[in-house]
């Protein structure tokens, strides 16, 4: 008898306006318990801002340690008696190659005074009185794309070494796979965190709308007996789930970068001392958003699931 | 409107409330359920309101047959039943207005009309301009004519009460009644449980007596 005469869009601006009002309803409901509210949101917090900074750890070990192309990079050593000049045109020969993206010769001289500067041995460098580095060539060998990196290094390292002149060659692939190893660990580690935690996040908010629905328990009795169906009485402890979600995600979010800001300072002092000018990096806009949402996606289900299996058996009226 | 057939409402306790309870009302009729307390009044209404299923026998409600009512569509069933109890059964966090305006809130309509009706509904049972205050703030008999509003306000065509003016002094319990009367002249079927005789009396209106779950006896006017 209500819905007769009413259009369309009547009927989707009264949906729209319904949900409108319970989501802020909700959200003032929350506001109205600060400590409580305050208590679960700070859990929530916690649990997801720990496989957050581990992935920030991750993301910035994979930044600071360059990409792939400079670790694949070979080191040529020359041997001692092959002169300046001579060195100099290996080095074009060895660039002029298809399967070799560029080849810089770093003289004997140069390498000491690069070993001088980031060492810090200066005054025990100069009592020696000979120079005791060989002349190198770094060459940064052309990979393709997608192919198994490492070996595909091997023949152009090969076939470096039969050249004269050459001393020897080094291709720090162990190092490489050893770092690459522990940042897909580290990775690896982060992504189960983030789905241990995600579900202890599901059931903190289960088990804080179970206590809401606890203590509205007559309310619910009276508005099913008026007739409210299980969504209608549902709606508002998801949008409660929501906002607990969202909410400990951004205090998560926050601890993260706290965290970043904090360590910022002794990661750039530890980086300056290995003369590099690398930054730690916040989590930036996509992974800032990846959490609000997980939060907020993972806030609604626990509401969901918890709603939907209590409210069931809350019913209207026992033997009278 | 109504129609009892046979019915038996057996509780997990195995106390049995009604036994082969048999009866009908008409549309637009008024009829008192009386009886003491435990003699089945509040188990046919729980019936009437899906609160309860009975345990053998069938009820028919506006020509359908509740048994056939599935869980999802028990809501839907009560927005067109009126319900009013001993107790009230107000929200005491909300204002009248938000109590009132439950079941229409419920039923999705538009919100402009929903303040139409709200207030139509509070003029109805005398309480126009107390639709801020909250009900603690409001007189027992007030409470229970805020029940009633809500009862009345998506105009249901049946309307029952459980216990209505049981906990009214006699001159308040007179004045409710005299609504449920009101509202019964307009054309709703309205059905009371209670056990105030003296009050029913002043009432030329049907009344089935209830003991032990079965009727004891019929009277009109």
């Amino acid at each position: 008898m209500a819905e007769r005469g009413r259009g369309f869009p009547v009927l989707v601006s009264g949906w729209l306006e319904r949900h409108a009002q319970t989501f802020v309803a909700s959200l003032g409901r929350l506001a109205r318990a600060p400590f409580g509210s305050a208590l679960t949101l700070g859990v929530i917090g916690i649990a997801l801002a720990l496989p957050a900074s581990l992935q920030l750890v991750v993301q910035n070990a994979r930044i600071a340690s360059g990409g792939w192309q400079s670790a694949l990079d070979l080191s040529v050593y020359l041997q001692p008696r092959l002169s300046e000049q001579d060195s100099a045109q290996l080095a074009e020969r060895i660039s002029a190659r298809g399967d070799v993206v560029s080849a810089r010769f770093i003289s004997a001289a140069e390498g000491l005074a690069e070993f001088r500067r980031w060492s810090g041995l200066g005054p025990a460098l100069d009592a020696l009185q000979d120079n005791p580095l060989p002349g190198m060539i770094v060459v940064r060998p052309r990979v393709a794309e997608g192919a198994g990196e490492v070996a595909s290094v091997e023949p152009l390292a090969q076939s470096l070494r039969q050249l004269a002149g050459v001393d020897q060659v080094q291709l720090d692939t162990d190092w490489v796979r050893r770092f690459a190893a522990i940042l897909d660990a580290l990775h690896h580690a982060a992504t189960l965190f983030a789905g241990l935690l995600g579900l202890a996040v599901l059931m903190i908010v289960g088990n804080t709308v179970r206590l809401d629905i606890d203590a509205r328990r007559s309310e619910i009795e009276v508005v099913k007996l008026v007739g409210g169906s299980d969504g209608f009485v549902r709606r508002p402890f998801l949008y409660g789930g929501l906002w607990y979600g969202l909410g400990g995600a951004l205090v998560g979010w926050l601890l993260v970068e706290a965290l970043a800001l904090s360590l910022a300072g002794p990661v750039a002092r530890i980086a300056s001392a290995y003369g590099s000018a690398f930054a730690l990096h916040g989590l930036g806009l996509r992974s800032s958003l990846t959490l609000l949402a997980s939060g907020a996606g993972l806030g609604w289900l626990g509401a969901f699931v918890a709603a939907t299996r209590h409210l069931r058996v809350i019913e209207p009226g026992h033997e009278g | 409107m109504i129609r009892f057939e046979q019915v038996t409402k057996r509780y997990a306790s195995g106390r049995e409330a009604l036994a082969d309870l048999s009866f009908e009302v008409a549309r637009g009729e008024m009829v008192f359920l009386t009886g003491h307390s435990g003699a089945g009044k509040s188990t046919v209404l729980k019936l009437l309101a899906l609160i309860e299923r009975p345990t053998r026998g069938q009820i028919l409600v506006d020509g359908r047959q509740t048994g056939s009512i599935a869980r999802s569509a028990v809501p839907a069933y009560r927005r067109g039943l009126g319900m009013v109890f001993q107790d009230h059964k107000l929200l005491h966090d909300r204002p009248v207005w938000d109590n009132v305006a439950l079941p229409l809130v419920i039923a999705g309509v538009p919100r402009r009309e929903i303040d139409k009706r709200v207030r139509a509904a509070l003029d109805q049972v005398g309480l126009l301009g107390r639709e801020r205050g909250f009900p603690v703030e409001l007189s027992t008999g007030e409470q229970q004519r805020v029940g009633i509003a809500r009862a009345v306000v998506s105009k249901p065509p049946l309307l029952i009460a459980d216990e209505p003016t049981g906990n009214l002094d006699p001159e308040l319990a007179l004045e409710v009644m005299r609504l449920f009367r009101a509202f019964n002249e307009v054309g709703v079927t309205v059905v009371i449980a209670s056990h105030d005789l003296h009050l029913i009396e002043q009432f030329g209106a049907r009344r089935i007596a209830l003991t032990g779950g079965r009727i004891a006896g019929e009277s009109h006017g």
